[in-house]
């Protein structure tokens, strides 16, 4: 609760702060709009916004949600299958040298002006940040639970999926955190290259005509979006991972009964040895 | 000569290890090494740290082979060896996402054995050694001495005839350590176990034999045969007289460095 009442403070003091910037510079409205005025532009015409900002969001989370199935689907091969490893690799390395900026417009020519180029776009972005952050995850599990599951006599796919996959999850949680916040990148720059609707398109068609208010009408509306699917996806993370001590601050399990837990318990390796001092 | 009950096979087939070879980094660690051990019983391995105790520990586990590992591994009964090692190591290495009875079940889980089957004999197994009421709680919500408990129940639960432990207290305090010796020796009495420990007063405690390995190539000296069945009490005559001569043991080996370090 008072996580949300802090962001409510933060909102409610950058938008005092933007009033009064414009009100003591007398920047002229078509310029920079002060927040009453971006308001009156928002409840102007709420239908529009409403619309082209479900399109948006439709957008991003298709984008979200193929670009982390295919990001995941890619990483998971990448730690079964040996080859794959070798040939996927370099495809993902490239896949993040091109910028997909540059490749907005073949998009939009292979894809279309519709919902198709855009959750490409979406996806593109999302794919890199989930595919790594997961490989990596699945390549550092704990030596000592790998050991374990040897002589535990666990095959190669049960360890996987229930050893180094769960134990992959917070790092697979900080991947989906960035592309959460990635996403409507690739879905705005998607529609600003080529769309008939969507917020991206929305905001260029007014900052076109000078109605700067609606520009940042819209902007307001894209920044409720990003912000609420970045919350969503941090709570479903946070659940997913709630085992562990390092992603979940708010912890709120019974403490130890006894002897305080060590707070890096399950990354715990020896003891720090004796070291004989160099003469 | 010891108890057989606990669950546990009646006093499990002694162990040997003919020609063990280790090679780390071009450094050879072990070179044709040979190692018993005897039947249903604890054999406590010492040395100082980096003579390659754990290496051969994990060769015997299976854990390290060729090219860098080499060594026969032979049960007295004759059947392989390969699954019938339980293995416990100096971190607990609980899942942090599995309950305490389900990192008890995890061979089971692993291995994708009906989840009904082993739930109560993992119940059992976590009343055995104390934890009863603790069966569905996280292992970040029980302290190092409870963690390395569930480990414990764990490596039961297997139920195998040979016991591989590595330093497995070594990272508890010692009124926990203390403790967790004696169950451990309680509740894996008939089994043949070896133990890796760097600590001659636990290798005291619990050895019915003790090895000390030295050198590089890493060498084993004569056993070393305590009187009276462990756990010993600490005060025991038998642990505190020979608890010098066995640091001593320990000490001669390193004294090149060990001058440096009273030097310093």
């Amino acid at each position: 609760m008072s996580r949300l009442l802090r962001i409510a403070a933060i909102a409610l003091g950058l938008l005092a702060a933007w009033e009064v910037l414009v009100r003591a510079t007398g920047v002229p409205p078509f310029i920079l709009p002060g927040p009453s005025a971006v308001a009156a532009a928002l409840v102007d015409r709420p239908g529009v916004l409403l619309r082209h900002g479900a399109i948006t969001g439709l957008e991003i989370v298709l984008g979200l949600l193929l670009g982390t199935l295919l990001g995941g689907a890619s990483a998971l091969a990448m730690a079964a299958f040996r080859p794959v490893r070798r040939w996927l690799m370099p495809v993902l390395v490239i896949s993040q040298a091109l910028p997909v900026f540059a490749l907005a417009p073949v998009l939009v020519l292979w894809l279309g002006y519709g919902l198709g180029s855009k959750v490409a776009m979406a996806t593109l972005i999302i794919f890199f940040p989930v595919a790594s952050a997961l490989h990596d995850g699945l390549r550092r599990t704990d030596p000592a639970w790998l050991d374990l599951a040897r002589t535990l006599g666990a095959d190669r796919r049960a360890t996987l999926l229930q050893i180094r996959l769960p134990a992959a999850l917070p790092a697979f949680g900080s991947g989906l955190r960035v592309a959460a916040a990635v996403a409507p990148i690739g879905a705005v720059v998607g529609e600003w290259v080529g769309a008939s609707q969507g917020l991206g398109y929305l905001m260029l068609q007014a900052n076109a005509r000078m109605q700067v208010d609606r520009m940042f009408a819209g902007l307001l509306v894209l920044a409720v979006l990003s912000v609420g699917l970045f919350f969503l996806v941090d709570a479903a993370v946070r659940r997913l991972t709630r085992w562990d001590a390092d992603s979940d601050a708010e912890a709120d399990v019974t403490p130890p009964a006894s002897e305080p837990a060590s707070p890096h318990h399950h990354r715990a390796t020896s003891p720090p040895k004796r070291q004989g001092e160099t003469p | 000569m010891s108890r057989a009950g606990d669950g546990g096979p009646a006093t499990a087939p002694g162990l040997t290890v003919r020609n063990a070879r280790l090679t780390l980094d071009g450094v050879r660690v072990l070179d044709g090494l040979d190692l018993r051990l005897e039947p249903g019983s604890w054999t406590c391995l010492l040395g100082p740290s980096g003579v390659g105790k754990t290496s051969l520990l994990r060769l015997v586990a299976g854990l390290i082979g060729p090219p860098e590992a080499e060594g026969a591994v032979l049960a007295d009964d004759g059947r392989p060896v390969a699954g019938r090692l339980a293995w416990m190591a100096q971190t607990d290495a609980l899942l942090p996402w599995l309950s305490a009875r389900e990192n008890v079940r995890l061979g089971a889980r692993l291995r994708r054995e009906p989840a009904a089957a082993g739930r109560e004999r993992a119940d059992a197994l976590l009343a055995r050694v104390g934890l009863a009421d603790r069966a569905d709680a996280l292992p970040r919500a029980l302290s190092g001495g409870m963690r390395q408990r569930v480990a414990l129940a764990r490596t039961l639960m297997e139920d195998r005839p040979f016991v591989l432990l590595d330093e497995p207290f070594s990272a508890l305090d010692a009124v926990t350590r203390h403790a967790l010796q004696a169950e451990a020796a309680r509740l894996l009495a008939g089994r043949t176990v070896l133990l890796v420990t760097h600590d001659p007063m636990e290798a005291l405690r619990l050895g019915h034999r003790i090895l000390v390995l030295t050198g590089a190539p890493a060498r084993l000296a004569e056993p070393l045969v305590p009187d009276g069945p462990p756990p010993r009490a600490p005060d025991d005559p038998s642990v505190v007289t020979r608890h010098g001569a066995l640091l001593d043991r320990l000490a001669g080996v390193g004294e090149a460095t060990e001058t440096a370090e009273a030097g310093a």
